[in-house]
């Protein structure tokens, strides 16, 4: 089997992963939009889902089935092939780019084979993700253009202008971080940030030396919001003025399409985000002595959570969800348990913190959106071209001085 | 044949198959659409041969930036789809001098020595290539950047609209 294993290294190795983080990436999709609407409710006062299954945790399944069988409506005059290339092309080129996203620093085996825990490892790992962004917006504007209606048209316009204008100052506020690393490579880019000012506290680049990205990570994530077409830049599907924008004629699963893809941007976003100026999967806390309790944060958090999900659980008003629940519960407190072991506790620290670092982002993206009335339309243009571009372009500036000055 | 051969064949081929789709084509966002695969298509070729950051650039400057500027327009413009109209009186010149023209790259090809398959040296570091440039060749880019800007300014005034005041 092994020497089969190292014959076929991508049949038995790089396939599987593919489709396991597939499988991971869809599923985390669907309860993204469960967490967006639970958390929007409870900052408006509301429950949000709460009758299909206990809190409303079976409401993605509902959702895809309501999906999968809605009737999928072609407009007429519509161009048949682009309006069907639309959506593949937003959601392909949206998990694209999950793939390169290095998870965690081990190396874990399949069949005797040593693999990252990533799907793969590029030089131009950065760059390739940028290439993905600068071709989705080919997704929306194809849509608006394709559906032969006219609000589809304007909220294509509209967001393919918004998007070529926030990808610049997208770029250039990373161009610190590439600066202060030296490559391209986001696993690289994780092990330049390893270390400890005065011994505790992490030399991430949002607070690294020589200088301090924190500008660069707030132009980083603004123009980010913008360019994945959240709030409060979604001016694409400004529903009071343009109905739903690109996807106005969309139903059924394409829309769908569109709908994940929108999510899946928002992951790689907040994956970017944390390796870019948050230190990747590095731990915030120092491993050298009298910090091995560290270690065991996993396990806390979990155990926690595992706990009080019986302990509400066992409450629950329905049926159901006093047997879902603290099964839920059981699942994540034998997780803890199982986090204990040696060699697991090593190997579970990257992934924790990183995922740990994602949701935090993803928890600030729906955040946002709940927080924040949308711009107007000569707003945005005006403070993407003369708010954050010249800001980045000063970040690169004094980066670079900074590097040079710290060097000599 | 090697996988390097036959990734190049399916990536020359497409490349092949969108410049004549390009062509052919009557809507204006159907060709931009067959131009945008033969762009992807080339930055394929480019990362064969070990040029990373060259593919990588190859996309997001002509299959993203580019591109996107050329599909925007055509939006904007609501361009409709061409009419045909009869054969022009000066395919009578075109024609034989285009059989002419690939006759003789047929020859070329036909005689040239064939450099294919074979292992990639060494990938073309994104470090290398930018000490290239702004240290040996410092000036003919900066000079062509210059050569750009002045064009886009060129652009501006012209497009721009004489104001009354």
């Amino acid at each position: 089997m092994n020497e089969f294993a190292s014959q076929h290294p991508l049949l038995l190795v790089a396939l599987p992963k593919i489709a396991v983080l597939l499988f991971v990436m869809l599923t985390a999709l669907a309860y993204l939009t469960w967490f967006e609407r639970k958390v929007v409710a409870h900052i408006q006062a509301r429950w949000g889902p709460y009758r299909v299954g206990p809190h409303g945790l079976m409401q993605p399944l509902a959702d895809g089935v309501k999906f999968l069988f809605k009737e999928d409506i072609t407009p007429a005059g519509a161009d048949k092939f682009v309006y069907f290339l639309a959506p593949f092309l937003s959601l392909s080129l949206a998990i694209t780019s999950i793939a390169i996203i290095p998870f965690g620093p081990e190396k874990f085996t399949v069949f005797g084979q040593a693999t990252p825990l990533s799907i793969t490892n590029l030089n131009i790992g950065l760059l390739i993700l940028f290439a993905i962004t600068s071709m989705s917006v080919y997704g929306v504007a194809l849509a608006g253009w394709s559906s032969n209606s006219k609000y589809p048209l304007l909220g294509g316009l509209r967001s393919s202008a918004q998007m070529v204008s926030y990808e610049l100052s997208l770029t250039m506020s990373v161009v610190g971080v590439i600066l202060m690393a030296g490559t391209f490579n986001l696993s690289e880019i994780v092990y330049a940030q390893q270390g400890f000012h005065w011994g505790f506290l992490p030399r991430w680049n949002v607070i690294g030396a020589p200088l301090p990205q924190i500008l660069g990570f707030f132009l980083f994530f603004i123009s980010a919001v913008a360019e994945t077409n959240r709030a409060p830049f979604d001016l694409a599907e400004a529903e009071s003025e343009l109905v739903a924008g690109f996807h106005t004629e969309y139903a059924s699963f394409k829309f769908a399409m569109f709908f994940m893809a929108e999510y899946a941007s928002m992951i790689t976003v907040s994956c970017l985000a944390t390796i870019l100026f948050f230190g990747g999967w590095l731990s915030p806390f120092s491993q050298g002595p009298g910090w091995g309790w560290a270690l065991y944060i996993p396990t806390v958090v979990f155990g926690i959570a595992g706990l009080a999900l019986i302990i509400t659980g066992v409450r629950y008003i329905t049926m159901i969800g006093r047997v879902v629940m603290p099964v839920l519960g059981l699942v994540l407190c034998g997780l803890a348990v199982l986090f204990l072991k040696p060699g697991v506790t090593e190997f579970i620290q990257g992934p924790f913190w990183f995922l740990l670092k994602i949701a935090t982002f993803l928890f600030i993206y729906v955040w946002i959106r709940g927080t924040l009335p949308r711009f107007r339309y000569d707003q945005l243009m005006g403070f993407g071209w003369k708010v954050l571009l010249p800001l980045s372009i000063v970040n690169v500036i004094i980066t670079s001085l900074a590097i040079v000055l710290t060097q000599r | 044949m090697t996988p390097q051969i036959a990734v190049f064949i399916v990536l020359a081929a497409v490349a092949v198959a969108g410049a004549v789709s390009l062509i052919f084509q009557r809507h204006p966002i159907h060709s931009a659409l067959s131009l945008i695969v033969v762009m992807v298509a080339l930055a394929g070729l480019y990362l064969l041969q070990g040029a990373e950051f060259i593919a990588a650039v190859q996309i997001i400057v002509y299959g993203g930036a580019i591109m996107v500027l050329f599909i925007f327009v055509i939006m904007l413009l609501n361009a409709g789809e061409e009419e045909r109209t009869n054969v022009s009186r000066m395919a009578l010149v075109g024609v034989p001098l285009g059989v002419v023209f690939l006759v003789e790259v047929a020859y070329g090809v036909g005689h040239a020595t064939l450099h294919m398959g074979g292992a990639v040296a060494e990938a073309v570091s994104t470090r290398d290539l930018s000490s290239l440039l702004f240290r040996e060749y410092v000036f003919p880019f900066e000079l062509t950047s210059f050569l750009i800007l002045i064009a886009l300014l060129g652009a501006l005034v012209l497009a721009r609209r004489e104001d009354s005041d």
